[in-house]
């Protein structure tokens, strides 16, 4: 219980065993305060409590309440016993209560209730066998559970209002119980009104509470201050009887506060934790990731040696193996990053780092903790984007998540190093002109992700803007065997949903740059390679043997140009020519675009193929640089001019030209709809910018 | 009488009238801020445009803007 950002962000599944030998099945619910809801979010709780359709009514409800801020939390014990089912109400972190100054009896707070209470400390696993054994009693019994509770209110009009309210809430929900008619009226009173974004509600029943609410409105009632105001004031009458609150102290935590907390202070604390998470991040990942791109391509070249040389070698190569490796690779930032916010979320931080990133996020209409997954996303907008789950609400997570691949990630850095070293040849006259650069691209990036965020935020994801409302957590020590469940189970859940749609991409992808092949020219390649293997085993010197293997290496590596260039990549390329030539690119660095596409360093390589520096080319290859540097146009130009790779550099720092980034924002939505946006609109916004570049440079005459 | 974002640091009041939207004003009452209850401003941070409240035994952050729609008496 608590919304404390992200305790609980959708819905888990689980099975329980029972002290009887029994087993329940267990929906865990998003934490929260009230079951009032206005957004499809919060709509989910009361859907699964009160058995909303599509759910089943449950059995019974366990509802875990924060001992030590008692009187609040019973205001959702109240509501969930208005629907009418069976509850338990698990006194949770009762180990806290003694250093709050307050003590509670369990036994007469049942008796106040009416339903069971069982007394927990859930981090430390104490009373858990006791509360399995009151849910298996509850579920035998459930009338022992159902409380007599009920709001009554005094004041006729308001029982007036429920009445109607009553009368048209969908038989579906009630079931023919009429106290949970009654309940959901309540419910629909305090929940709808014409802007929530609640699903499958009458119009009718819209319209009758908003009749009802002006009407109150009008005689200066407030429908919703009478009914909290009335749970809250049974809440402390009956309070005495269960609760001694010995003293107020002043809770470590609140020390702890005036440090972190501190506009100064705690800005320069904050500054500090996020440089160390960005160097983990960048630095601490990179040792594991080369660990498992070696792994991978020793795997690819052990089963390169098994295979027969030819197409299923390079399949299962480059194919499988390089597409399973394709989203391995992600794994350490993905590691990092959750334990990372598993800490900071455990021991209380989050919450407070959203507070004090709030004023400048909210500028750009973004939410406080959208800052944590903007800064991962300099990293690698994978994780990044999964880190958005710490966003309650819908509207926030989409619209970070839109923006997150703006960032430069790292993937983008062989790419700039390639096109920035041909703006700027190394041993130039400009000695900071490539750093210079390097940083304008970065600035570039963020700028435009704050500036997108700024548009989007007003028109597609338009909505009103919500009150901040943050209640601080204690601090506490984190718990590990949690954080480490958690992490253990979102790197599964990567690995299962999104790693599923890395490894079919990468298989499309390899066969587009593979397929169709030219059975004769293949045959006259193969002809041309043997007769030069057998020239190289008959070759008298060393100095022959030389110039004969050079050739043989020419020879492989234009037979890869060649297959790129008639490939379906490359044919995709030339169709995309018209599109991309006002920004100063030719056909074959379409190939490149929509190979990088895979992963945007694979840009680099396939740059090496296509120009024919081989396969192993990267960014340092001198052979790669110097071949860019006098590709031609068919009229004798030079490809790669300076303009062009600063058209370049921007279109990499804009487009989303990353089908792991896809592929994660479609598991994350579970909706096609949103990476096809963030596709579409990066592409727009990537070759607008580069049109601006490459047109605006030729009027400047630097073309 | 006055808002609750002109209270200094440290001093204690009673909530007198929530304002501001319907959904802010049912968000803030259902976690025990009403009409009548106690309140203690623990800190402002008027760079970050903040200020964190102490109520029911829990502490509570609110933007300066949204504070002001609430009145309160002090103590």
């Amino acid at each position: 219980m608590g919304n404390y950002p992200g305790i609980t962000v959708g819905q888990h599944r689980g099975r329980m065993r029972l002290p009887d030998g029994g087993r329940a099945r267990v929906l865990d619910s998003p934490g929260t305060y009230s079951l009032s809801a206005r957004s499809a979010d919060e709509q989910v709780a009361v859907a699964a409590i009160a058995g909303l359709p599509p759910h089943p009514r449950p059995d019974l409800v366990v509802v875990v309440v924060d001992a030590t801020q008692l009187v609040r939390n019973l205001y959702l014990v109240l509501q969930v016993i208005e629907q009418h089912v069976p509850v338990v109400v698990a006194l949770n972190m009762t180990d806290m209560l003694a250093g709050s100054g307050q003590e509670v009896d369990a036994a007469e707070l049942a008796r106040a209730l009416g339903v069971p209470v069982a007394p927990i400390v859930a981090r430390s696993g104490h009373g858990m066998e006791e509360l399995r054994a009151v849910i298996a009693a509850a579920l035998a019994h459930p009338e022992g559970a159902r409380a007599s509770w009920r709001f009554v209110p005094e004041e006729p009009r308001l029982v007036a209002d429920i009445d109607a309210v009553a009368a048209l809430v969908p038989e579906e929900w009630w079931h023919g119980e009429p106290v949970r008619r009654r309940a959901l009226a309540l419910w629909s009173l305090l929940s709808l009104d014409e802007d929530d974004e609640l699903t499958d509600v009458p119009r009718a029943l819209r319209d009758a509470v908003g009749a009802r609410r002006a009407a109150a409105h009008a005689a200066l009632r407030s429908i919703e201050g009478e009914v909290v105001a009335g749970r809250y004031r049974w809440i402390e009458e009956q309070a005495p009887r269960f609760l001694k609150q010995v003293r107020e102290v002043t809770t470590f935590s609140e020390r702890i506060d005036r440090v972190l907390l501190n506009p100064l202070f705690g800005f320069v604390l904050f500054v500090a934790l996020m440089t160390l998470l960005f160097q983990a991040l960048f630095l601490g990942a990179d040792p594991l990731i080369s660990l498992i791109e070696d792994g991978f391509a020793w795997l690819g070249a052990r089963s390169a040696a098994l295979l027969p040389e030819g197409l299923l070698a390079d399949f299962v190569v480059n194919g499988l193996i390089g597409g399973v490796g394709a989203f391995v690779v992600f794994l350490p930032q993905i590691l990092l990053l959750f334990l990372f916010l598993g800490i900071l979320e455990d021991c209380g931080y989050m919450a407070r780092m959203a507070v004090v990133m709030d004023r400048l996020m909210k500028a750009v209409g973004l939410h406080g903790r959208a800052f944590v997954p903007m800064l991962s996303g300099f990293a690698c907008a994978v994780p990044a984007i999964m880190a958005t789950r710490t966003m309650e609400r819908n509207r926030d997570r989409l619209l970070t998540m839109m923006i997150i691949p703006l960032m430069t990630c790292s993937a983008r850095l062989p790419v700039y190093g390639l096109l920035i070293a041909a703006v700027y040849p190394p041993g130039a006259s400009q000695p900071f002109a490539q750093g210079t650069l390097l940083v304008c691209m970065y600035v570039f990036g963020a700028g435009t992700a704050l500036a997108a965020a700024s548009v989007l935020g007003r028109t597609v994801f338009k909505g009103p803007r919500i009150p901040l409302l943050i209640e601080l957590p204690p601090y506490r020590l984190p718990h590990w065997p949690t954080i480490l469940r958690t992490l253990f189970e979102q790197c599964r859940d990567f690995v299962q949903k999104a790693g599923t749609i890395i490894l079919l991409c990468s298989v499309a992808m390899w066969l587009l740059l593979n397929f169709p092949r030219d059975a004769a020219a293949e045959a006259g390649r193969r002809a041309r390679r043997s007769a030069l293997e057998s020239a190289l085993a008959a070759a008298p010197d060393e100095a022959r043997r030389a110039d004969l293997r050079a050739r043989l290496e020419e020879a492989s590596a234009q037979a890869a140009s060649e297959r790129a260039r008639d490939s379906y990549a490359g044919r995709l390329g030339r169709l995309l020519e018209p599109l991309i030539a006002p920004l100063g690119f030719d056909w074959r660095i379409g190939i490149g675009i929509v190979g990088s596409f895979a992963a945007r360093e694979m840009f680099v390589a396939t740059m090496g193929v296509v120009y024919g520096a081989g396969e192993e080319a990267d960014e340092h290859t001198p052979a790669l640089r110097e071949r860019l540097q006098d590709a031609r146009r068919a009229d004798g130009r030079a490809v790669f001019t300076p303009l062009v790779c600063l058209a370049l550099l921007v279109f990499f720092a804009l487009a989303c030209q990353c089908m792991s980034t896809l592929a994660v924002v479609y598991r994350e939505t579970r909706s096609w709809r949103w990476p096809a946006l963030l596709f579409l609109y990066t592409a727009l916004l990537a070759w607008s910018a580069g049109l601006l570049v490459y047109q605006g440079g030729r009027l400047l005459g630097l073309a | 009488m006055t808002t609750l974002d002109s209270l200094a640091s440290g001093s204690e009041a009673l909530l007198q009238e929530i304002g501001g939207s319907r959904p802010f004003q049912c968000r803030l009452m259902e976690m025990g801020l009403l009409p009548g209850t106690r309140v203690r401003l623990v800190r402002r941070n008027d760079v970050g445009g903040i200020v964190e409240l102490r109520v029911r035994r829990s502490s509570v952050t609110l933007r300066m803007g949204e504070a002001s729609h609430l009145t309160v008496s002090p103590i």
